[in-house]
């Protein structure tokens, strides 16, 4: 039991990330996908910077003492590239969800779907 | 918002300061914990809070959108051209040790370029983005405006013909 | 300047995108987008040669870090192989995009068109080129989100592009971040994120469960990436509410990158030797392969629209690259890379004689090209040396992927998987017939809108269809670099 209590922070990536992952796939409204997407995106941030931490490791700088331990900067770096990602894939995304209500007057997936499917039988018309 | 003197002053307070902070990150970035990526963030949020509390139209006044995009663009090149100048320099790309015949003064200056790129591109791509989707919202209120215009319109012939 | 060809490769473009936004006018525009495209494909000829003649892998170490410390940009026979493909797709299908693009997009959008155009290539060439697991994924995020872009940008003629974008979106980021949990787990199990360096610590620890979790979610992520079945949902309307540019540029080369990025990360890293690739991987990529092959193909034959009749076409060759790794022989192999290089010859020769099309009609659609073989008959012809070439007709470049794939099949005992894709990609024939019937055999419907076709709308695409003929006929060099390339995978040179 001390074992899997000691690694709390993986099952807290792991409730974050099927959270997330459920709303992705079980919404139809694709504001509350973004958010979904978001809080999936941000687990796998958690899991990196979680695994990061070296125990009773300081802040990754230089003190110029030999014998202090450090934790790994690498995976806050990697995370730091992968917050832009995951902002710019934001940004991109309610863009399209902007463009989207504005077209199509509705941002409900089902709804969407049925009015492609209107102008899917309209392009195609009458078969010759 | 902008009616409201209290926002307005501490606005006005908290805008320069939040600037100077930025400067603070990004050139502390070589001693310490900062960097371009966060020095960008909080230096946007200057011109953010600045068009949220004095509105858009002045907002995009202090900084143009082609300003903007120039912003971007000079940015990366700065990044990349430190890149280019070390090739050019004789070594492979991003060698800063090129940048100096010191190679520590070299490895200070590649990064202080590298960094100050990075700052210039994130800031200006948050701002750009800010005022991408709050331009949005004017667009939106025009559009709808326009089509309520044709209806009413189109509305008044209807009533017109009979 | 020739060793610093491989890092030239990606930031020629990469550096090239923000200049291109900067611009005025769509002429300049395009024709930065055409010179920096030029550039990078004869820059890829460039290191395929260099690669080829020494058959030493180039490392090129960026800010002189060495691996597995630094970043290193890595040229082997395979990504030799799949950089000329990249670059020369995109190099001719910007040729196209000239009229294409001044068809449907709008003009003031050009600029930043031909920004998200240049910087999905440059991307695309990233993927490619780097030795880093992470850099992987960060030019995987730029090929993408670039791509998302583009693809909404046809919403300037069908709205229906926007909600395509969308899924694509949601789709494409679930995947990455699918790749990004698998590497995590890498990272935590090896700490390294070096591709070469991984192979060589997971020989130490692998059969561990946290590696074969690594292993799903990375493959997971790019099945999503490259629209293996049954995860290609997105794939179909993405390709066909984009701009007919855009259409071609990803059909010929997006998925190709994403199966060059699995066969790196799953041979390359892992290795042939690790029990979730042998076992696991080979059979889930042979079973899913063979049915989306029919799945796709069947669905092509009913569909009526010609951008969605190839994007299901699609589905079904991406199926038969799935069979020619899961084979997990080097012939295999070679015959994934083989096909992998002919499908983007055809694709692109399709997409782009259906972008002459719908850029007059709007939709190309089975209705609109009725009688059209005489109208637009370079255009018309394109379609059918492409859709042969589909089939697998032999003297073009698909007889070769075909007869290597099902050579290949055989020679691993798997008769029933050879007859199957034999069968399939017979199929392929009565979606091609039906074009073909439409073009040439019925007359043009009294009405219907009068097409045009003039030599700058024809050639790009005519420049693939010689491609797919020239390496139908003499295919001995194209062969020989994907045998190599496969042999790279399986310690025939380290």
């Amino acid at each position: 039991m001390t074992s899997l209590f000691a690694q709390w922070n993986y099952f807290l990536v792991i409730i974050l990330m099927m959270l997330g992952f459920y709303a992705v796939i079980a919404r139809g409204n694709m504001v509350k996908k973004m958010v979904g997407l978001n809080i999936f995106q941000t687990s796998v941030f958690m899991l990196y910077i979680s695994m990061g931490k070296v125990s009773n490791g300081t802040a990754p700088i230089l003190t110029g003492d030999s014998s202090t331990v450090y934790s790994n900067p690498l995976p806050h770096v990697l995370i730091l590239t992968a917050i832009v990602v995951g902002v710019a894939t934001t940004a991109v995304g309610y863009a399209l969800i902007i463009r989207i209500q504005e077209s199509f007057g509705t941002i409900e997936d089902d709804e969407i779907i049925e009015l492609m499917d209107d102008a899917d039988a309209a392009s195609e018309g009458p078969a010759s | 918002m902008q009616d409201d003197p209290v926002i307005r002053v501490i606005a006005k307070v908290l805008i320069p300061t939040m600037m100077l902070f930025a400067l603070y990150v990004q050139f502390h970035g070589d001693y310490g914990p900062g960097g371009g990526f966060q020095a960008g963030v909080i230096f946007a949020a200057a011109f953010i809070l600045n068009a949220t509390v004095f509105g858009f139209n002045r907002g995009r006044h202090v900084w143009p959108a082609r300003l903007n995009l120039m912003a971007i663009t000079l940015g990366v090149l700065l990044y990349g051209g430190t890149g280019v100048a070390t090739m050019v320099l004789g070594e492979n790309f991003l060698s800063y040790n090129a940048l100096s015949d010191d190679p520590i003064a070299g490895q200070h200056l590649g990064i202080l370029l590298v960094e100050f790129g990075v700052g210039l591109t994130v800031a200006a791509v948050m701002v750009a983005l800010f005022f991408a989707f709050a331009g949005r919202v004017s667009h939106v209120r025009l559009l709808n405006k326009t089509r309520a215009h044709e209806k009413a319109q189109a509305e008044a012939k209807g009533t017109a013909n009979d | 300047m020739m060793q610093h060809l491989p890092i030239l490769q990606v930031i020629v473009p990469l550096l090239a995108a923000p200049l291109i936004a900067l611009l005025r006018g769509r002429e300049i525009a395009w024709l930065a987008t055409f010179i920096v495209t030029g550039v990078t494909f004869v820059i890829s000829l460039l290191l395929y040669h260099q690669v080829s003649e020494s058959g030493a892998r180039l490392v090129y170490e960026i800010g002189g870090w060495a691996a597995p410390l630094g970043i290193v940009y890595v040229i082997d026979a395979a990504s030799a192989l799949v950089l000329p493909i990249v670059t020369g797709i995109g190099f001719v299908v910007t040729l196209a995009a000239r009229h294409l693009v001044t068809a449907e997009i709008d003009q003031r959008d050009h600029p930043l068109f031909f920004t998200a155009w240049v910087l999905t290539i440059a991307g695309m060439l990233g993927q490619v080129t780097t030795g880093d697991a992470f850099n992987i994924f960060v030019f995987l995020e730029i090929s993408s989100l670039s791509a998302y872009a583009l693809v909404a940008m046809g919403a300037g003629r069908d709205r229906r592009a926007l909600p395509a974008a969308f899924n694509y979106l949601i789709l494409g980021t679930v995947g990455a971040t699918f790749y990004v949990i698998g590497l995590g787990l890498l990272y935590m199990l090896t700490g390294t994120l070096n591709l070469d360096d991984l192979a060589v610590r997971l020989a130490d620890i692998e059969q561990t469960r946290a590696a074969y979790m690594a292993m799903a979610f990375i493959a997971l992520g790019l099945f999503l990436k490259m629209a293996l079945f049954p995860l290609h949902f997105w794939l179909v309307p993405a390709y066909s509410y984009a701009p007919s540019a855009v259409s071609a540029l990803m059909a010929a080369t997006a998925t190709k990158v994403s199966v060059y990025v699995l066969v790196r990360l799953m041979f390359g890293v892992f290795g042939i030797g690790f029990v979730g690739i042998s076992d696991g991987l080979g059979t889930v990529l042979l079973t899913l392969g063979i049915i989306g092959a029919f799945v796709g193909t069947l669905a092509a034959i009913v569909e009526t629209d010609l951008k969605k009749l190839f994007a299901q076409s699609s589905i079904a060759q991406l199926g038969y690259m799935a069979i020619g790794i899961g084979i997990m022989t080097p012939a295999g192999l070679a015959a994934a890379f083989i096909h992998l290089f002919n499908h983007a010859l055809m694709k692109g020769t399709l997409f782009l004689a259906i972008g002459v099309i719908g850029a007059q009609t709007g939709r190309a659609t089975m209705r609109s090209i009725e009688g059209a073989g005489r109208q637009i008959p370079m255009t018309m012809t394109a379609i059918l040396f492409g859709g042969l070439a589909l089939i697998g007709v032999p003297l073009t470049a698909g007889f070769i992927s075909k007869l290597y794939l099902i050579r290949a099949l055989l020679e691993s005992d798997l008769w029933i998987l050879a007859g199957l894709t034999f069968v399939s990609s017979a199929l392929a024939l009565a979606y091609v017939w039906k074009i073909v019937e439409a073009a040439w055999l019925k007359p043009r419907p009294e009405g219907a809108p009068d097409l045009h076709e003039t030599a700058i709308m024809w050639l790009p695409a005519w420049l693939l269809v010689i491609a797919t003929i020239g390496f139908g006929i003499f295919a001995s060099p194209l062969i020989n670099g994907a045998v190599q390339a496969a042999a790279i995978f399986f310690g025939g040179q380290s």
